[in-house]
């Protein structure tokens, strides 16, 4: 059954929008959170498993130093304090995806806290989002039911992996987000979005959203306009791509505003994000009753940060993604619409490395932005993965400023580079695709085009200057493309005796 | 040497006749496992284990053929001139709550009847790595709760000096064992006084180690905060030696300490020589000298250990604990409300024993409760129940923050003591062994046995308990503790050897030279029954 939801503008014409985000991240560190099994994915269910992660009689978990180091420079990158002592708690619920019947997490005490970050959108609107806090703990395994609707309630049986029980997350929690208005849907994927690249640049997670390396929990809640107490606001789970939060968020102000104008109120729950139906449904009831019984995890000591460790980690930061835009975009002298179209194509590290290569800003944002672009679109893969070198794309350009091709037969040298016949200048070479500049040569197939059309030449001698044009082309395709366009029109002009 | 002999030798003694050559590994562990069938008898109902065995039935399970095949490879290792650790070859019991590959581990309980575990835990590791062959499991109150092993789901143990008593818990499968000469040496746990009340009540040595100082990894965990594993043996020098083959620091156990082992022996040894105990200050802690329920002969044997102790060159002080009285209470709730933590995975999803729901759906609340409601024991219930309350939302700061905020107080009443004193003495148990059935069912009584032994868990402190005499009202064994301040252990072995000396001088011989034959007792008891 459908909820009824008011239109986008109805809703936002009566309400403002608060936004609230929780974003799991998986790490990628070679082992688990709190045991020496892989983290890794994609293996045989339950391959990755000791009996720390299995949770068996007697183990006792060990903190994985490298994910304190990742949640520190995560913290120092959400421009959070980094608490000096942090704490483990277990989180106790009965559940078989935790093999212990409780998830070790932070609770009280986590390791970063009271940051904020700048989220840009694409028109270069800029809202701080406050964070409250950036938290450790360990992933979940994975329930995959067998029979009835694929939840547990009905099933036939269930198989448990343990995998990725244990993996090593960071949830990252905001505070309230206020004041986004229309734009909120909008900010709800660039708040992903960011986070996502944060993460990346850190190096401290894959942040494949399709493999639930990033996974965000968005917040729902709505005041009527004119007023200042927040509403009671709904959690929507696992909404594992940047296009479906965005929709999500949009889908529950709509759905929010329907429930509050009909008179009712909204339950505080979780919601369930269908992608094919673009709706969320009910989950469970959630409510701070919620009693997960959380006490500092026993077998653990207290995380102690050093102002020496933290400094170390932060001197290892790499430049932040929204620091790196602005100097590159000032680097390279583009216009906004030009740097956001790069931005948005995910060619931007490849335009800064053809740059550092030796080619022009111009040059570079001419390839990516253009033919190998296209070329992407045309293999259905990101410009980034098609598999052409910031190096190839230099030497491609040199070939033409030496006049030895024309950006026609570049694109084709594109292509038999894709083929995996070599450098572009190999490829000339090979095939034979030099641009022909042996005069006589030209001159002959100028004669002999000139010949097979003697009504356009005669035209061209009438003044008809543009008419040379299909001239040209009879040269070019008489030379397989190989001659210099410029320089035959030139011949064809002076052969009539017209001035150009 | 006979068997008598045989099992009689303290492990110091029977590690020094392997080296001399003048007994194998074999010979000492067959006559051990010989002992452990003459005294633990036969099962009394061979369909129904929860009624454990006609003696002792102080071994849930038998490791025969694997204790004896590591005794002939150490013969053989010492026949070819190997090196060898000084108590290869000598046997040992492990209390069931400590995972062994190989053979059962069962925690005493229903819910892991028929489980083995594929790892060692690390004293284990440790155990095998000084090639001590492992005669069996011992017995134990179900994941080590309570103080006289009626709450195993196999069975009570008895204490050997007599039959009808509890020989103390949880840990009175290794204590019975230990003081019966079934085994030398034994590994315990104690998370609130389960290797020294058994100990105490058994007439044998028990050691609480600093927390951290012995690897918790493969210990089923009960109270984590407060679990810590520990040597039971008949002497003090023979639990130096063992402590010193458990120490060290463990990477898979984040509470434990990088401190170096020892010297525990050598202690001991200095301890007991002449003059040992000169210049060492003893604090008698007067809150437990006049404990609600402390026995006459408790009280006497006691005042006799303090005198011996000055007779040695000791200089006894008067010292308080003004906070131990709230320890009790802040020991059940930090404790039940560990406890209701870690025995949440024992659910009957991934390993252990599945009950399913007698009628009505079979869902995974479901299943997961009927295994719980079949599985544990009313005490685990109990304490699960009182723990979940404890850590409920809104009740957090009122129990267990306030319990831990006692922990502290208790932690800086040790450290005001040791500042005025090198080590602290009282009776271990209030009272002497009671008889099996007697406080079953009031366990607030038996909670309170437990008075002089929980505070060193919960300040973390080592203690130990020797032998103190036999009360004269009754002739059952007396202990006496000791506890030393943190990471002190050393001293501990010095004070207790000290005082072991000083009474077995006193006694001509060690306490347990006295201990009735157990066979005698048991047939005495079978025919009794008979009547």
């Amino acid at each position: 059954m459908s909820d009824a939801t008011l239109s986008f503008d109805e809703a936002l014409a009566k309400y403002d929008p608060v936004l609230g985000f929780e974003v799991h991240v998986e790490l990628n560190t070679k082992t688990k959170m709190f045991d020496a099994a892989p983290n890794a994915f994609g293996d045989e269910p339950n391959a990755n498993t000791t009996p720390v992660s299995l949770g068996l009689p007697g183990v006792l978990p060990m903190v994985n130093r490298t994910a304190v180091e990742s949640a520190i420079k995560l913290g120092l990158a959400l421009g959070c304090e980094i608490a000096p002592v942090s704490e483990f708690s277990r989180k106790n619920y009965f559940y078989p995806d935790t093999p212990k019947n409780f998830q070790t997490s932070q609770y009280d005490k986590p390791i970063a806290e009271n940051g904020s970050i700048d989220i840009e959108l694409e028109d270069g609107t800029v809202f701080t989002v406050d964070i409250e806090r950036a938290h450790m703990e360990e992933d979940a395994g994975k329930l995959n039911h067998k029979g009835g609707a694929g939840r547990i309630q009905g099933a036939a049986y269930s198989l448990v992996d343990y995998n990725r029980a244990g993996v090593p997350l960071i949830e990252i929690v905001t505070r309230p987000i206020r004041g986004a208005g229309e734009r909120a849907p909008e900010l709800a994927r660039a708040y992903v979005a960011a986070i996502r690249e944060i993460v990346k640049n850190l190096g401290i997670s894959d942040a494949r959203m399709e493999r639930g390396n990033v996974r965000c929990d968005a917040n729902v809640s709505l005041m009527p306009k004119g007023t200042d107490a927040l509403g009671t606001r709904t959690e929507t789970k696992n909404v594992n791509s940047m296009r479906s939060v965005e929709r999500a968020v949009r889908f529950e102000i709509c759905r929010h505003a329907a429930v509050l104008d009909s008179g009712a109120k909204i339950v505080q729950e979780t919601r369930h994000w269908h992608e094919d139906t673009r709706e969320t449904t009910s989950g469970r009831p959630k409510s701070d009753a919620d009693d997960y019984r959380y006490f500092p995890e026993p077998d653990l000591v207290p995380v102690v940060t050093d102002a020496e460790w933290i400094e170390r980690l932060r001197a290892e930061l790499p430049e932040p993604p929204a620091e790196r835009r602005r100097r590159l975009k000032a680097e390279w002298g583009y216009s906004d619409e030009e740097f956001r179209d790069v931005v948005n194509a995910g060619v931007m590290d490849q335009i800064e490395e053809t740059i550092a290569s030796g080619a022009s800003a111009a040059v570079a944002r001419k390839w990516w932005m253009g033919e190998i672009s296209r070329l992407a679109k045309q293999r259905e893969v990101e410009p980034g993965e098609l598999g052409i070198s910031p190096v190839t794309v230099v030497e491609l350009n040199q070939l033409i400023e030496k006049g030895e091709i024309n950006d026609k037969i570049a694109r084709k040298v594109l292509e038999h580079v894709l083929e995996g016949e070599g450098t572009p200048a190999e490829i000339v070479e090979q095939r034979g695709l030099a641009v022909v500049s042996d005069e006589g040569a030209l001159s002959t197939a100028v004669d002999e085009a000139l010949a097979a059309m003697p009504d356009v030449a005669e035209k061209i001698r009438g003044g008809k200057v543009q008419a040379a044009g299909a001239v040209v082309g009879q040269v070019m395709k008489a030379t397989r493309g190989q001659a210099d366009a410029g320089r035959v029109r030139e011949l064809i002009l002076q052969k009539l005796g017209v001035e150009g | 040497m006979s068997r008598t002999e045989l099992v009689q030798l303290s492990a110091a003694a029977a590690a020094a006749k392997l080296a001399a050559g003048e007994v194998s590994s074999e010979e000492l562990t067959r006559a051990h496992l010989e002992h452990i069938a003459a005294t633990d008898g036969d099962a009394v109902d061979p369909a129904d284990r929860s009624r454990g065995k006609t003696g002792l039935n102080a071994f849930l399970h038998v490791a025969e053929e694997e204790a004896l095949a590591t005794a002939r490879g150490v013969d053989a290792s010492r026949a070819a001139g190997d090196e060898l650790h000084p108590l290869a070859g000598v046997p040992i019991a492990v209390k069931d709550n400590i995972v062994t590959r190989g053979m059962p581990t069962t925690a005493a309980s229903r819910m892991l009847e028929g489980w083995l575990s594929p790892y060692d835990a690390t004293v284990i590791a440790k155990v095998r790595e000084a090639r001590m062959p492992i005669l069996g499991k011992t017995n134990l109150d179900e994941f080590a709760m309570g103080s006289s092993t009626e709450h195993s789901a196999f069975g009570v143990s008895r204490n050997p000096w007599d039959l009808d008593r509890i020989p103390g818990g949880s840990g009175g499968g290794s204590a019975a064992a230990v003081a019966a000469f079934q085994a030398p040496l034994a590994l315990g746990s104690d998370t609130g006084g389960s290797i020294r009340q058994p100990a105490s009540v058994t007439g044998s040595v028990g050691v609480h180690p600093t927390y951290g100082s012995v690897s918790r990894y493969g210990a089923i965990a009960m109270a984590s905060s407060l679990d810590q594993i520990g040597p039971h043996a008949r002497t003090v020098r023979d639990a130096a030696l063992l402590h010193e083959v458990l120490g060290g620091h463990d990477p898979r156990d984040a509470t434990s300490l990088k401190d170096p082992v020892g010297p525990y022996a050598a202690e001991a040894a200095a301890g007991a020589a002449e003059g040992g105990l000169r210049g060492l200050r003893v604090g008698v802690v007067q809150e437990l000298l006049h404990a609600e329920g402390l026995q006459d002969g408790v009280s006497q044997r006691f005042r006799e250990s303090l005198e011996a102790l000055r007779a040695a060159g000791a200089e006894i002080v008067e010292v308080s604990l003004p906070h131990l009285k709230y320890s009790l209470g802040a020991y059940y709730l930090i404790m039940s409300s560990e406890v209701s933590s870690n025995l949440a995975k024992y659910d009957g999803v991934r390993f252990g024993a599945r009950t399913l729901p007698e009628d009505g759906p079979v869902t995974i609340e479901r299943v997961m409760a009927a295994t719980r409601a079949a599985g544990f024991n009313p005490e685990a219930k109990r304490r699960i129940i009182l723990g979940t309350y404890a850590l409920s939302a809104g009740y957090y700061d009122q129990y267990y923050g306030a319990a831990q905020k006692v922990r502290t107080l208790v932690m800086r009443d040790f450290e005001q003591a040791f500042g005025q004193v090198d080590v602290l003495v009282s009776p271990t148990s209030p009272t002497t062994a009671f008889r099996a059935g007697e406080k079953v069912d009031d366990p607030l009584a038996m909670y309170l046995n437990d008075i002089a032994t929980i505070p060193i868990n919960l300040a973390g402190v080592p203690a130990i308990s020797v032998p103190g005499g036999l009360a004269p009202e009754n002739g059952l064994p007396v202990g006496i503790q000791f506890v030393a301040p943190v990471r002190e252990d050393a001293r501990l072995y010095r004070a207790a050897a000290g005082l072991e000396a000083a009474l077995e001088a006193q006694w001509g011989g060690p306490l347990l030279g006295r201990l009735p034959a157990t066979e005698t007792l048991i047939s005495a008891r079978t025919e009794g029954a008979a009547k």
